[in-house]
């Protein structure tokens, strides 16, 4: 069982259910309004800022409540203390990931809460973004050595 | 338009409820890139269920929701498969390699007053505002 209980899948649904549910009333997988919100030179749009703002409320209370546990509900240990590592792998890799969200309006989290309605355009992106991800891992070890070793 | 930013904040608190779900009951931080790619690059182990249960309640509720919005939503997607091929490469990699995205670093690590949540999230939208300034009023290719 472990990390397959049918609770742990449960909640992983309902989890699962109330992002998908926020991307899609927020109106976040509108591609129009992400890159509305990144065009600060056109038409600006700012509901990003009020989605990304509503969903830090829950999300720092959660936290708040976390502290001083060691365990969430179901039993696993709550994840550790963050890093504070400012590395290549975390600058890079959002700039990449930065650029391709204003070329399409896309980040991971719509781009699947929208697969059934967001038609062929979208299949062509999800492939792609999961191409990224697998060849991701090679890069990651590159960008682990040392810079002085290059 | 004032409405927008309404549902954004609602839309917005629901993503939130769903990142305290997974957080205090699941034990795991909510970000959507992590979920997807270690269920592609082989290092999902036995969470694999876990994730495609999240990622089944992802694409379920707005199917679920859709009837409301009278069956069809306009993405405005752009048809332009050169550009989306490009854009879903960088959106791969990119998260992969920063480890997050918009959900991660955003949402779970900003609230958290992670660093790494903040420097990962200023680089993703100043490339972003720059990636739209240079491929929209420059070049028109978006």
């Amino acid at each position: 069982m472990g990390n397959s209980s049918p609770a742990r899948l449960f909640f992983a649904l309902v989890a699962g259910g109330f992002f998908g549910a926020g991307l899609f009333i927020s109106g976040m997988t509108d591609t129009a309004k992400v890159q509305g919100w990144l065009d600060v030179f056109g038409a600006w749009d700012p509901t990003l800022a009020f989605v990304m703002g509503g969903a830090m409320i829950p999300m720092a209370l959660a936290w708040l409540f976390a502290r001083g546990r060691t365990r969430a509900a179901l039993g696993t240990p709550l994840p550790p203390q963050p890093g504070t590592q400012i590395d290549r792998k975390l600058v890079i890799g959002s700039v990449l990931f930065g650029i391709g969200w204003g070329l399409a309006g896309l980040c991971p989290g719509p781009s699947i809460a929208s697969l059934s309605y967001g038609g062929t355009g979208l299949y062509v992106f999800v492939a792609a973004m999961l191409t990224g991800m697998v060849v991701a891992p090679a890069l990651r070890r590159r960008l682990d050595k040392p810079v002085a070793a290059e | 338009m004032p409405i927008d930013w309404i549902w954004g904040l609602i839309g917005g608190l629901l993503i939130g409820t769903g990142g305290a779900v997974y957080l205090l009951i699941n034990g795991r931080i909510m970000g959507a890139s992590g979920i997807i790619g270690a269920l592609v690059d082989g290092s999902a182990g036995d969470s694999k269920w876990e994730r495609l249960s999240f990622l089944a309640g992802v694409i379920l509720l707005p199917i679920l929701l859709l009837p409301l919005y009278g069956g069809a939503v306009d993405t405005h997607i752009t048809d332009n498969i050169p550009v989306l091929v490009a854009a879903g490469l960088l959106v791969g990699l990119g998260t992969r390699l920063a480890n997050g995205c918009t959900s991660g670093h955003g949402v779970c690590g900003m609230s958290r007053l992670s660093l790494r949540g903040f420097v990962a999230t200023c680089c993703y939208i100043l490339a972003g505002g720059v990636g739209v300034v240079i491929f929209r009023h420059l070049l028109g290719v978006i």
